[in-house]
């Protein structure tokens, strides 16, 4: 299992220098549209080929990774704080505020998004930058996507809360911020972890659709979620290797990370 | 001997009979799919494409206009005459025609068709095409095989407009949906497929005098996803595709020969307008760039044209000159050609305006760095592609675009009735070969005059131009005169640029080599235009 470890953490770090060294590594800049040669397959001027507009594809993934590999994971942060915070009160609360939580988690969940979202976009400017879009968009998803992960959460609270530590703690003067901080909370990092890193592809697929919606990350800033989308259709896929490279990006990151933080949490 | 004498005769049998043509195969059930429900069956009512097509195939007309050859055809009417200044239509109509349930045919089934077209309360927008004046159109019933309709003003080539009238009967007591055509609606699924089925009494014989249709039935699938009707379509599921998208055509005529065909030129649009409501939303400044012919001259020549029809649509498209394409052979004005491609051209207009490039960026003469916004409907990837293009070409000569995509509501919101938008990509399908037809579009009062519609008084010289041009042509029935008119308003617009025209694309369409007789053309319905005569070799 070592290896594996040193794997995970090697593929992390060569991601992180790609996506801060996307400047110099790139071989072009992301939105240069070489129009003599789309759809191109690899070569020496571009390595991944090009897409059907000419743009190098090696400049978009390493683009498209610094994108959505630092914004999926700060939405995925916002939605496991709050589910983190509303779960968590309610679980050890109880009564009328695990009720009330519980009643706006359902509310949150029953919501229609898409006319949320459409409401959202027709209250934007037009004229906002693509670094501006993608921003807005995943903090549209980190405060939209909490309410699943919060009765996860409340569950779990509950749970620990009915155990003989949790009880024990009490009885010996433990209660309020401090109970959560110093006992529930350790115990509860694994849930919100996991909630952490389910949260982080599927916000990156989610940025991808909402492009339908004008929100998403606009032209011509690449994100990972774009650059799935540009799969999605089934009948023009061609048979091309190099097409597959962002989702394989995508699971290797996440991959990675889990092993990582499983093996912290072996250790802890 | 005897032998060889027999043997020779049979060989001659043999290859005399195999050299006649064979006759038409008839039966079968052609499939295809319709991209959504159809709003409504009533023919009167038509007002989207699902129903459209079903109406095409059930209604029967008094005349139809080829496709391929743009002639007008008899069909009910064997003939029709024009007077009184081109207010009066007389039609003769075809004796000894039924409906689908055997209801007779007769001129009464015509007015009453008239009456309901014209009735307010129906809102139809077939109806619309023939309202050219102040008062109301009336018919007078000459015998049951002579009809004429009155109209209080002139209807510019009012005959081609019938061929989108499907006669109702007043009489049958499946009201609208006793059919004239080829076809009937024998079943109905919401959601799932219409079923239609040969019209037993279909008045129409082929060469050799059999009845036609050729086919048994034909079976509409609702499918709204490309991606599945295409899959459909290489298993053999359905037989055609009325209009396939470039990535799919060049997929499907990669895997096997003669699965899609480019039938040409066809007659739909893609252009960029911009915004010039004086009532927009929009900061003064961008309101003035836009209101200037120059800039949307500039903004025209930095646009390369023949990059978004090779890159984007694969070649299956040209770049358009003006609204009316060049396989329009008689409204097409000969003389314009597309705007070249040329940004130091683009540059030099703009520094006559008082531009200037300050490290790559474009200002005004007030200093204002020259950025907009183009919105385009999200989920029409060409679109998306060319607005992406656009941007690239523009930040070449210091332009900052900012690409937008929204959902289609969303956007007609936008163009017709906040006016909360700078430019947007759209693309029109024009149906109709006479510009009639577009007068919503070309009149300043017009809903669709889409850069600043519904206008109370033309807002420049030239709208008002336009304005004076278009009706010149919708009172006039000298064809000539008309074609006059029109070259002018194509001028004026090729000049001002109101419609920055982008490309014309091909009609692209996918048609089983089983389905015989198939003549896809550039006008709509591409696949199915005469789709009594289509057969199936099974």
């Amino acid at each position: 299992m070592k290896i594996v470890r040193i794997i995970a953490v090697v593929l992390l770090v060569l991601a992180g220098i790609s996506v801060i060294c996307a400047r110099w590594i790139a071989p072009a800049d992301y939105a240069l549209q070489f129009r003599e040669s789309p759809d191109a397959a690899p070569s020496a001027h571009h390595p991944l080929g090009t897409d059907e507009l000419g743009r190098d594809r090696t400049a978009r993934l390493l683009y498209g990774m610094r994108v959505s590999l630092v914004l999926a994971p700060l939405a995925a942060l916002v939605a496991t704080v709050l589910a983190g915070v509303l779960g968590g009160i309610a679980g050890c609360a109880g009564g009328w505020v695990e009720r009330g939580c519980m009643f706006l988690s359902d509310l949150f969940l029953s919501v229609p998004w898409l006319f949320l979202l459409i409401t959202v976009r027709a209250a934007l400017p037009l004229n906002i930058s693509p670094e501006s879009s993608a921003a807005v968009t995943f903090l549209l998803l980190g405060l939209l996507g909490w309410a699943a992960s919060a009765r996860v959460i409340c569950a779990g609270a509950k749970s620990l809360m009915a155990s003989d530590f949790a009880w024990t703690a009490r009885a010996t003067g433990f209660s309020g911020f401090k109970l959560v901080r110093l006992h529930l909370l350790p115990n509860l990092r694994g849930p919100l972890l996991a909630q952490f890193w389910i949260s982080v592809p599927v916000f990156i697929l989610a940025e991808a659709n909402l492009g339908a919606l004008g929100l998403g990350v606009t032209e011509p800033l690449p994100s990972l979620g774009s650059l799935l989308r540009e799969m999605q259709s089934m009948v023009t896929l061609r048979p091309e290797p190099w097409q597959f490279l962002p989702i394989l990006v995508l699971i290797i990151i996440v991959s990675s990370f889990q092993i990582l933080l499983n093996q912290q949490e072996v250790r802890a | 001997m005897k032998r060889i004498f027999a043997l020779g005769i049979a060989l001659g049998a043999t290859l005399f009979f195999g050299c006649l043509p064979l006759p038409a195969q008839t039966g079968g059930e052609l499939r295809f799919c319709l991209r959504s429900e159809p709003k409504t069956l009533n023919p009167l009512a038509v007002n989207d494409d699902a129903s459209e097509t079903v109406r095409y195939m059930t209604g029967g007309v008094l005349v139809r206009v080829n496709r391929v050859t743009q002639k007008i055809q008899p069909e009910l009417a064997t003939e029709w005459t024009i007077s009184d200044g081109g207010k009066r239509v007389r039609f003769k109509l075809r004796e000894g025609v039924r409906y689908s349930d055997g209801t007779p045919f007769s001129a009464d089934d015509v007015a009453y068709t008239m009456q309901q077209l014209m009735d307010p309360a129906l809102h139809s927008s077939t109806g619309d095409a023939f309202r050219s004046g102040e008062g109301s159109v009336t018919t007078r019933v000459v015998s049951p095989t002579a009809i004429e309709i009155i109209f209080p003003a002139p209807v510019a080539n009012v005959i081609s407009l019938f061929d989108t009238v499907a006669i109702v009967s007043q009489k049958s007591p499946l009201k609208e949906m006793a059919a004239l055509g080829p076809f009937y609606v024998a079943e109905h699924k919401a959601g799932a497929y219409l079923l239609l089925k040969r019209n037993p009494n279909y008045w129409k014989k082929d060469a050799n005098g059999r009845q036609l249709p050729y086919l048994d039935a034909v079976r509409l699938e609702i499918e709204q996803n490309r991606d599945i009707e295409a899959l459909r379509y290489q298993r053999g599921e359905i037989d055609l595709i009325n209009s396939v998208t470039p990535a799919i055509f060049e997929k499907l005529s990669g895997e096997t020969t003669g699965l899609v065909r480019d039938a040409g030129t066809s007659t739909d649009t893609e252009q960029l307008w911009f915004n010039q409501v004086a009532s927009a939303p929009i900061p003064a400044y961008k309101r003035a760039w836009f209101a200037s012919t120059a800039f949307r001259r500039a903004v025209s020549e930095a646009i390369n044209r023949d990059d978004l029809a090779r890159i984007v649509f694969h070649e299956h498209a040209r770049a358009a000159v003006s609204v009316t394409p060049p396989t329009n052979t008689f409204w097409f004005n000969a003389s314009l050609k597309p705007h070249p491609f040329d940004p130091k051209d683009a540059l030099q207009r703009l520094s006559q305006e008082g531009f200037h490039l300050d490290n790559d960026v474009l200002r005004d003469k007030d200093g204002n760095a020259v950025e907009f916004s183009i919105i385009t409907n999200a989920g029409n990837k060409p679109r998306e592609s060319m607005a992406t293009m656009i941007q690239q070409d523009l930040k070449k000569v210091g332009i900052k675009v900012n690409v937008v995509t929204l959902d289609f509501n969303a956007l007609l919101e936008r163009i017709s009735q906040t006016y909360n938008y700078e430019a947007c990509l759209l693309g029109f399908l024009n149906a109709d070969l006479d510009p009639n037809s577009q007068m919503t579009i070309w009149l300043s009062s017009g809903d669709d005059h889409q850069w600043n519609p519904k206008q109370k008084s033309p807002a420049s010289g030239w709208e008002a131009e336009i304005d004076r041009l278009m009706r010149a042509q919708a009172s006039s029935m000298d064809q000539h005169k008309r074609k006059e008119y029109w070259d002018k308003v194509q001028k004026i617009a090729w000049e001002q640029e109101p419609f920055i025209y982008l490309i014309n694309k091909d009609a692209l369409v996918a048609i089983s080599p089983a389905v015989k007789n198939a003549q896809p053309s550039v006008f709509r319905p591409q696949a199915y235009w005469n789709i009594e005569q289509l057969a199936l070799a099974r």
